[in-house]
């Protein structure tokens, strides 16, 4: 196998200042959005008793499934020695930083208290999964910092397998750890199901890697540097596996929910006459966010082209975005089930309304575009892209 | 051998130490509202409400839910809307399906023997005091309402504004959660929550459930009562009659 050559990015071109500067002023207004929201208190916002967790908790959940399924390439090239994606490998584990950054960042400036984060650091519950999370991704930037040590540093190339399965590992407890947020809260008719640990593994695989082919065919055009089929056209028929995953796992979990005789009014409210939720799995997630992509990236017509590409890969994160936002609040705007056999005429019920307000949103795309921005000037600064990753370089035995 | 004996010496001493610091600390916190040399909260009392939805008049509520509102100060919040507004106790009216039968009930935090909003605060500032009564520690909590997805009563409520004019004994905090206290401040002077004393009958009853001579407990020997959500395990601390 021939030697690749990482090497910095140059970061000198408009193109460049044009990229940080559109990015810093979506930070500005997240950080705008964050004073207002905080000084004003939440009632700026579309989030009540009711919706507790709004849109910020969108962006931020989608960011931090994202981040864990983005340091896939990596686990695939040293877990699993699949020695054409090794040259990704540096890259792959930015961006899960990036994306774990951003995701933290917009749900900690999402709570009521923010500038209590060092009570969140200093008193645990070890009963409560939150407080677990907070230990797992901490432990995953340190891990995963730990990691790209291993794989920067000559000598130490020798330990970044053994490291790379401990981030593989660490990886998935974090992601079943996000997904059994929802799955231990028994009283929600919509959450209580132990498949949403692994279908958020699975979610993270599809949304990490799209937004990993994204960040990596921009960085290759930009820097323009050369970029072979072999490794797009792998990693389009694994983005492809991935969505397909995703939906099995969405079909699973739906179809045993409406086995449930107690379940099958919050199923029908998500499938049938939940109205903006039931738009949104139908119309985004399902069909613009997985069957779209999956006909871009198989179809004949479109197969190997790299816009199409880029295109199914945006539409799987505007379909994970649109999913999360059925999953957090359609499954909190649905009422507790808290009279079983009753009805309840009048103190409590109904469908919760929820409108996102326009600091939600900035919030939320600012938190998108620290992880960009990291990545940006990361790549600057640090030789994390290799020179080069046409065909021969990448996969020498690959035969044009 | 000097190393290891010193080393010993010095685990123990610390071990000691950290165990002090861990049963003082543990102790300020479970006695918050407590004057512990003259009362204090043991697991030996248990303080739960009976609610007689046969005898409770719609009118009862309405007088329950402005004696906590009067005694707590909530509910005057000026910015906050609909759902976002606070609600610590509620008249929720129901219906039964089969019989048609309509129930009318007062409805707050259950205090709950294994409360779900414990178990997931990341840090214990949703908290069970010994004697069962479920709190929110305001100097803990960051906000993050994980709290309020996890109740199955809706019991709790999000600060969403900044306030003025708070009560002395309820200090309340903008993007902070907050819920019935069972009046503790009350409880722990020998007093009844508010909400009970605003009942002229004997719809609703407080006291120690597990005292055999409280009028709670001999109730509760007496009649049918439930547990909402019942099924979930949760051992609440509030029962109810007639529904």
């Amino acid at each position: 196998m021939s030697i690749i050559r990482y090497e910095q990015t140059q970061g000198k071109s408009l193109g460049f200042y044009a990229l940080i500067a559109g990015l810093g002023a979506f930070i500005l207004a997240a950080l705008g959005s964050v004073y207002f929201m905080e000084h004003s208190g939440h009632h700026v916002t579309g989030m009540s008793n009711r919706i507790v967790w709004g849109l910020p908790h969108v962006f931020a959940l989608f960011l931090i499934v994202a981040a864990s399924g983005a340091l896939n390439i990596a686990s695939i090239a040293s877990v699993f020695n699949k020695k054409i994606y090794k040259p990704l490998s540096r890259l792959s584990g930015l961006v899960a930083l990036a994306l774990l950054a951003g995701g933290l960042m917009v749900l900690v400036l999402d709570l009521g208290r923010p500038d209590r984060l060092i009570i969140a650091m200093t008193e645990y519950n070890f009963e409560s999964i939150f407080a677990w999370n907070i230990i797992l991704y901490n432990g995953f930037f340190l891990i995963v910092g730990v990691y790209l040590w291993m794989m920067f540093e000559r000598r130490m190339n020798k330990y970044s397998r053994k490291v790379g399965i401990a981030a593989f590992t660490w990886r998935l407890i974090l992601t079943t750890g996000t997904g059994s947020i929802f799955g231990f809260l028994v009283a929600r008719q919509a959450y209580d199901a132990v498949i949403m640990a692994p279908m958020f593994v699975v979610m993270s695989f599809a949304f990490g890697l799209a937004f990993f082919v994204l960040v990596l065919m921009a960085s290759y055009k930009w820097t323009e540097r050369p970029l072979g089929d072999a490794i797009v056209n792998r990693l389009s028929n694994l983005l492809g596996v991935f969505v397909a995953a995703v939906m099995y796992f969405v079909a699973v979990y739906h179809l045993g929910n409406l086995y449930l005789a107690e379940n099958s009014a919050v199923e029908n409210f998500i499938l049938v006459d939940g109205g903006i939720y039931t738009q949104l799995f139908w119309y985004v997630q399902i069909i613009l966010g997985g069957l779209v992509p999956l006909a871009l990236l198989y179809s004949p017509m479109t197969k190997g082209n790299r816009s199409m590409l880029g295109l199914a890969s945006v539409l799987v994160i505007i379909g994970g975005l649109a999913q999360l936002y059925v999953i957090i609040i359609g499954g909190q705007a649905y009422p507790l089930e808290l009279f079983p056999g009753k009805e309840i005429l009048a103190g409590y019920g109904g469908i919760a309304s929820y409108v996102p307000t326009v600091p939600e949103l900035m919030l939320g795309l600012g938190g998108m575009a620290v992880a960009l921005i990291a990545i940006a000037y990361l790549v600057k600064f640090l030789p994390f892209l290799p020179e080069s990753l046409a065909d021969d370089v990448a996969n020498p035995h690959h035969k044009g | 051998m000097d190393n290891t004996i010193n080393r010993r010496d010095f685990i123990k001493a610390t071990t000691a130490t950290t165990a002090g610091v861990a049963t003082l600390g543990a102790g300020i916190t479970l006695t918050t509202y407590v004057n512990a040399n003259e009362n204090p909260v043991t697991n030996e009392k248990r303080w739960g409400m009976l609610v007689d939805t046969n005898q409770l008049t719609e009118s009862d509520i309405d007088g329950m839910v402005s004696a906590c509102q009067k005694e707590h100060g909530w509910g005057d919040e000026i910015h906050s809307t609909g759902d976002q507004k606070a609600g610590w106790i509620k008249k929720v009216k129901v219906k039964d399906t089969a019989t048609q039968r309509i129930s009318n009930l007062a409805l707050m935090c259950q205090h709950c023997d294994e409360p779900p909003c414990v178990d997931v605060c990341p840090t214990n500032a949703s908290m069970k005091r010994e004697d069962g009564i479920v709190l929110v520690d305001k100097h803990l909590c960051i906000g993050c309402r994980y709290c309020m997805m996890a109740c199955p009563y809706d019991a709790r409520s999000f600060v969403h504004e900044d306030l003025t004019d708070q009560k002395e004994h309820m200090p309340r905090g903008k993007g902070t959660v907050e819920s019935c206290t069972m009046c503790v401040h009350k409880v722990d002077k020998g007093e009844q929550p508010a909400c009970v004393s605003s009942v002229k009958s004997d719809a609703v009853i407080f006291g120690d459930l597990y005292d055999a001579t409280s009028k709670i407990n001999q109730t509760l020997k007496k009649v049918q009562s439930t547990q909402i959500r019942a099924d979930l395990n949760l051992n609440t601390g509030v029962r109810y009659s007639g529904i």
